[in-house]
């Protein structure tokens, strides 16, 4: 009940915010075209006026509620103009790069983990990648696997990929580590092989360590796609309908694809911590 | 069965290279254990006690003299899975379950299901842990995780059993009763046992032989033979033989430690 009311509040404060913040920003159009008018304009006319208007500066809640609340329920998943469709197109590319980028970054953390050479060499590397902004570096990305016959899908999941790699092969590799001396040499008594004591010491060890990388990953693998679609003058997706959006004026557009993006990510990182209680919760190893 | 006895160490050394120079943590160590025997090794901290018995685990290599577990080298002995460790800590897997954690090394090992499952349940029993197999160790007291990890190292059934101070963290009523239980099952499973404390009582009231050692370099400086008999009460710690046996345990001790601080 406390956890309901204080969310709860938060809410009401944001939108309170974000409405008045909704007044003030477009308070200055509705002046203007009074003034072009030549008729003067008092608060009473103004604070009504700005909640409408077709391209604010900053639309009010309830338009962009409306506006996802049209391009969702009330069209059809297969019109280009039905935000399930782009918001599926997105989706897509961000859960085929997610698991790209987890099976990476596993294979990664258990390189470094397991040699020596990958432990000196790799971690700079892996670390240097994330230091290039991903906005630069995407559309390179994409022209370039474009030239080798890899479109679309593909190339805006690699994106998605080359984020969410990143963190899952931080956390793994801290995670394989986590088994202690003791833990080892008990393994070692028992004259284990390699292959045993991964499977059965170093793997479940790492598992609290991977579902934290794998909320981040998610996260990030689909802003991954998002940008993945920005460049290529892509047909579809929340980034698509984000730039024509921003070409065309249309605010509203843009905004219900950001809360598109938004709801779809929290849905993401929710499902990820309900595998979590499943996996960990059983066994105490959730705090 | 070999004429050879479980343990046999003669002049063994091992030297530590560390940042700060050599430690010598084992100097000239001769040791003789026959099979059946409770062993243990007290001493204060830095005496090479747990070292030595990671040496005949190989999880140390000496430096120097030789040591033989069961007739073979403690890398051979390791290999054939001649003893099972248990640890300072319980150290249980907290994703698996009682029944599953004692399973662990039988699955390493590749007994067949079957087998498992039957020597799993008669550790357990004989740990009294029999009704707690479902349950994850987070569920268990400190006592009773402590016995779940000994039904671990007895559950593929070696002659050797290496304890490195397995009840220093239990408080003394726990304690005591895990000792009781120790030395019926020493009694009933005929093992060789060799048991790491720093507790004079602990090590007069469990061993057959006492093995005092002291520090810089770590060496043993006294072996006694208990006279006590077999079958040991807990108010026989109230006996002269057993405070005969302590007083001698403390005198080596206190002639062995350098009081250099």
């Amino acid at each position: 009940m406390r956890t309901v009311l204080s969310i709860g509040t938060i809410c009401i404060a944001f939108v309170a915010i974000w409405y008045v913040g909704a007044v003030f920003l477009n308070a200055k159009w509705e002046r203007d075209q009074a003034a072009r008018a030549g008729v003067e304009i008092g608060w009473a006319e103004i604070v009504p006026a700005t909640m409408s208007q077709e391209r604010p500066v900053l639309p009010a809640p309830h338009q962009v509620a409306i506006e996802i609340w049209k391009t969702t329920v009330e069209k059809r998943v297969t019109s280009k103009r039905s935000l399930v469709y782009h918001g599926w197109i997105t989706l897509s590319a961000t859960l085929l790069g997610f698991v790209m980028g987890v099976g990476l970054g596993i294979l990664l953390a258990v390189g470094i983990v397991h040699n020596r050479a990958m432990d000196l060499s790799a971690m700079p590397w892996v670390i240097s990648s994330q230091t290039i902004p991903i906005l630069a570096i995407a559309p390179m990305i994409i022209v370039v696997l474009y030239n080798i016959g890899i479109s679309g899908l593909i190339a805006k999941a690699s994106i998605s990929a080359y984020l969410s790699f990143f963190p899952v092969a931080v956390g793994m590799v801290k995670g394989l580590r986590a088994p202690d001396d003791m833990q080892l040499d008990l393994m070692r008594t028992y004259n284990a092989s390699a292959w045993q004591v991964f499977w059965k010491l170093r793997w479940p060890s790492s598992l609290p360590y991977l579902f934290a990388s794998l909320k981040v990953a998610i996260a990030i693998a689909l802003v991954g796609a998002i940008i993945g679609e920005l460049p290529t003058g892509s047909q579809g997706g929340f980034g698509a309908r984000m730039l024509n959006g921003s070409y065309y004026g249309q605010v509203l557009i843009i905004w219900s694809a950001l809360f598109g993006a938004a709801i779809c990510a929290a849905l993401m990182v929710g499902a990820i911590g309900l595998a979590q209680r499943a996996v960990l919760g059983r066994t105490g190893q959730m705090r | 069965m070999h004429e050879t006895g479980a343990i046999t160490a003669s002049s063994l050394d091992l030297v530590f290279q560390t940042n700060d120079g050599p430690v010598h943590a084992l100097s000239n160590v001769d040791l003789d254990v026959a099979p059946g025997e409770f062993v243990s090794f007290i001493g204060p901290s830095g005496c090479g006690k747990t070292t030595l018995l990671r040496v005949i685990a190989d999880l140390e290599q000496p430096t120097g003299g030789t040591i033989s577990v069961n007739g073979m080298t403690p890398g051979e002995a390791r290999l054939k899975r001649a003893y099972g460790y248990v640890f300072q800590a319980a150290g249980l897997y907290p994703w698996r379950t009682i029944e599953k954690n004692v399973r662990l090394p039988l699955e390493v090992m590749g007994y067949p299901a079957r087998e498992r499952a039957e020597r799993v349940a008669r550790v357990l029993e004989l740990v009294g842990l029999g009704d707690f197999g479902r349950m994850f160790p987070w569920q268990l007291s400190g006592g009773m995780q402590q016995r779940a990890s000994i039904a671990r190292a007895l559950a593929f059934d070696a002659d050797l059993l290496l304890m490195d101070e397995p009840f220093g963290a239990l408080d003394e009523i726990v304690r005591d009763h895990m000792n009781e239980q120790l030395l019926a099952l020493h009694a009933r499973t005929g093992k060789t046992v060799c048991f790491v404390t720093h507790s004079i009582p602990e090590a007069v009231y469990l061993s057959t032989k006492i093995v005092v050692m002291s520090p810089r370099p770590g060496r043993i400086i006294d072996v006694i033979e208990s006279t006590l008999p077999a079958k040991r009460p807990l108010d026989i710690r109230e006996s002269a033989a057993f405070l005969e046996l302590a007083s001698r345990v403390r005198e080596g001790l206190r002639a062995g430690h350098s009081y250099d601080e």
